[in-house]
């Protein structure tokens, strides 16, 4: 949990989409869109937005970084808060924008300023709006993955679980190894895909024997990467993005 | 020792590993149960994360004033009988090691377990000098029957299970045992070795840490090996890195408190010992001579550079048991002394980024491995900046560097990026199968070799929203 400030009434969010919500989930960041908006927010979501440059970045290559994290700086900093449903992009921007600009004095201090202000979805409605959903139902069991960068870069591990206890009629059951790494590791999973493959085999494997009907989590890499894996093995197993199952757009096949 | 391995071949050693089931019995249940025995003494360790914050600024400390410890290190250590030699290479290292054995006529040596031993290629001076080299750690003495190399830096059979070692004992010891339990191979094995204790000319140790006033040696063994290694030959010869060095015992305590709750989620080993030189007039035993080989092998290139943290290292090996790759593969396929986390950082500084290429990216950047390091090695951060060398040096192949900056180009014009990403998600749905997901695609066979693909929706989500389209 964070200790946040009382944001004003009505702040304005820059909703920071991400590329994978943006091509391959896009209901992920229209549920983000409603979740924000019932917790009291204005959204609006900047057309200059990419990527946050994280896939350059874990690939050394540090001055395409760079100049990717200077488009999303200039496009968000305007706004009282960014939110990016994922914990790896709101790490990248927190944690990692501070590594490409040193020596960079004005471009640090603006990275600085947007470092604070952005926030991982679940962090920011538990919180800084202290909102939970309300009449929101879900019945079935379902369990839940802790993305690696979100748990270790942000500390996010409370606030999915209380959001999802809102959830009616959704039961959750723990995931042996919840806090294991699922694989998919951005670049790694095409660059070693056969030790990625054994690694995702392990975490669906538990996944299964927790006898669940969901799989949640609050990152598509991971999400991608085990609702592939579960469907190539025949499994019946639904994955969803939380956002989704929190607005209440957690229907069909999932992910 | 069975052949020259090289991280050189880790991709196809991965592939290796990989496919084999009982491999991962053994990974599974060894890496299961240090998991669990840490977590567990932690839960009684309050202490733990300011005794991390203490231990790593005393390594750090220790680091930055390197030379002045080395050399009170070395006069208290001869004050008390022993001699120091100093080796910048392995090579010298192993050719003074051998050279005080032929000096006393050593005929076999016994070997307390030391990964440092291992980084120079003692095993092989020892044979080719034609002494006998008795392995005293039980997983050590399992390897050598094998004719393996250690898969981790604590538990060196830790690839073996009990089944195998059991057909290895019954293959290769002496007397037949009783049983195939844990305690008549355990019986087994002491039996075999007892004598050979007594036998040795030399007896050869590592060290787990160097305290600088005293002079001292500090080993810790959970089978008491050390001390029937170096207490019964008439000389103890110790190879040791020179970053294992503490400026005092008490320094030493807090590094200790934290070693065996990390390596093993045991609150200490079973004998800790420190050797203050061989032994003085009035002793009841003791060896003769005690020698000291502190072996430097790249560590002052590695303190002047982006790989100092890397030498706060305590080997205790928490970071391998925690690897998600590690996990799966064990540690031959690293091709190194150290595998692991701890391993992917270490080799590269100790062979070049060159021969040491995959291990830094062969990483899914999860983190674990620094969440655990008791002396707060960044060691994620750190293959990250390895990576970054290999990028600006040009070491990542066009294969690799091209699709990046193609994409790179994109990323960073919006205008662009929004038509390549609506192109992107059309081309991509031709692809679905029956079952609405994407069973296979060019060019992503990586991914579809093992899972399907979530197939897009016609358009992106910005398309969409600047269409009005809302939900």
């Amino acid at each position: 949990m964070i200790d946040a400030a009382t944001p004003k009434s009505e702040p304005h969010v820059g909703l920071f989409v991400t590329c994978l919500a943006d091509a391959m989930r896009p209901n992920v960041a229209f549920a983000t869109v409603r979740l924000l908006e019932a917790a009291g927010c204005k959204v609006s979501v900047p057309d200059a937005q990419t990527c946050c440059g994280q896939p350059a970045f874990n690939s050394g290559a540090a001055d395409q970084a760079r100049a990717i994290a200077e488009n999303l700086i200039d496009a968000f900093l305007p706004f009282d808060y960014v939110v990016a449903p994922s914990g790896s992009c709101a790490g990248m921007i927190k944690r990692h924008y501070a590594d490409l600009f040193g020596g960079r004095p004005d471009w640090a201090l603006k990275q600085e300023e947007l470092a604070a202000k952005t926030y991982e979805l679940s962090q920011f409605l538990v919180d800084v709006m202290r909102w939970r959903p309300e009449g929101v139902a879900l019945p079935a069991s379902a369990t839940y993955h802790d993305s690696c960068s979100g748990l270790r870069e942000l500390g996010v591990k409370a606030e999915p679980r209380a959001l999802l206890e809102s959830v009616e009629g959704l039961e959750l059951r723990p995931l042996a190894g919840e806090e294991a790494c699922c694989g998919f590791g951005g670049t790694f999973c095409v660059k070693y895909p056969d030790i990625s493959a054994a690694i995702v085999g392990d975490k669906t494997k538990a996944v299964r024997d927790t006898g669940a009907d969901l799989l949640l989590a609050g990152d598509l890499g991971c999400l991608m990467n085990m609702a592939g894996k579960l469907s190539r093995e025949g499994s019946n197993v639904r994955c969803f993005h939380i956002a989704e199952v929190l607005a209440g757009m957690a229907e069909g096949d999932g992910i | 020792m069975s052949g020259e391995a090289s991280p050189a071949a880790f991709k196809q050693e991965a592939k290796a590993a990989l496919g084999r089931p009982q491999l991962k019995v053994a990974l599974d249940r060894a890496t299961g149960l240090l998991q669990g025995r840490r977590q567990d003494v932690l839960a009684d360790y309050p202490e733990f994360e300011a005794a991390r914050e203490k231990a790593a600024r005393i390594k750090d400390h220790t680091l930055e004033n390197l030379d002045h410890y080395l050399e009170t290190f070395a006069a208290s250590a001869e004050a008390s009988g022993a001699k120091v030699h100093w080796a910048a290479t392995p090579a010298d290292a192993t050719t003074k090691v051998v050279e005080i054995c032929k000096a006393r006529g050593a005929k076999s040596a016994t070997r307390v377990k030391s990964m440092l031993g291992e980084e120079i290629g003692l095993p092989d001076a020892l044979a080719a000098a034609g002494i006998e080299r008795v392995e005293t750690d039980l997983a050590e003495h399992i390897i050598q029957l094998a004719d393996e190399r250690p898969s981790h830096i604590v538990i060196p059979a830790l690839h073996k299970t009990q089944e195998e070692v059991a057909d290895l004992f019954a293959e290769r010891h002496a007397r037949p045992r009783s049983s195939d339990a844990v305690e008549a191979l355990v019986e087994s094995a002491r039996h075999e070795l007892r004598e050979k204790y007594v036998a040795a000319d030399v007896g050869i140790s590592g060290a787990n840490f160097l305290i600088a006033d005293t002079g001292s040696v500090a080993v810790v063994t959970n089978e008491g090996n050390a001390e029937l290694t170096t207490a019964l030959p008439p000389c103890h010869i110790v190879t040791v890195g020179v970053e294992k060095l503490v400026p005092s015992a008490e320094h030493a305590a807090v590094l200790l408190r934290l070693l065996s709750r990390s390596a093993l989620g045991s609150e200490f080993t079973q004998y800790v010992t420190f050797f203050n030189g061989p032994r003085r007039p009035g002793d009841a035993n003791g060896p003769e001579e005690m020698h000291i080989v502190l072996v430097d092998n790249r560590r002052s290139d590695m303190l002047s550079g982006e790989m100092r943290d890397m030498l706060r290292c305590i080997r205790c090996g928490a970071c391998i048991n925690h690897c998600p790759v590690y996990s799966v593969l064990g540690g031959h396929p690293y091709g190194s002394t150290y595998p692991g986390p701890m391993g992917s950082v270490l080799t590269p500084a100790l062979t070049s980024l060159e021969e040491a290429g995959d291990l830094p990216n062969a990483c899914t950047l999860n983190g674990r491995c620094q969440e655990v390091c008791p002396v707060k090695i960044p060691l994620a951060d750190m293959m990250r900046t390895m990576r970054e060398r290999q990028w600006r040096e040009n070491h990542v192949n066009r294969r690799a560097r091209l699709p990046l900056i193609a994409w790179a180009f994109v990323a960073r014009r919006p205008w662009l990026y929004r038509r390549a990403t609506a192109f992107a998600v059309m081309a991509m749905r031709r692809f679905r199968s029956n079952g609405g997901r994407i069973r296979s695609m060019p060019l992503a066979s990586a991914w579809t070799a093992a899972r399907d693909m979530t197939a897009p929706e016609r358009q992106t989500f910005m398309t969409q929203w600047k269409r009005g389209r809302r939900r």
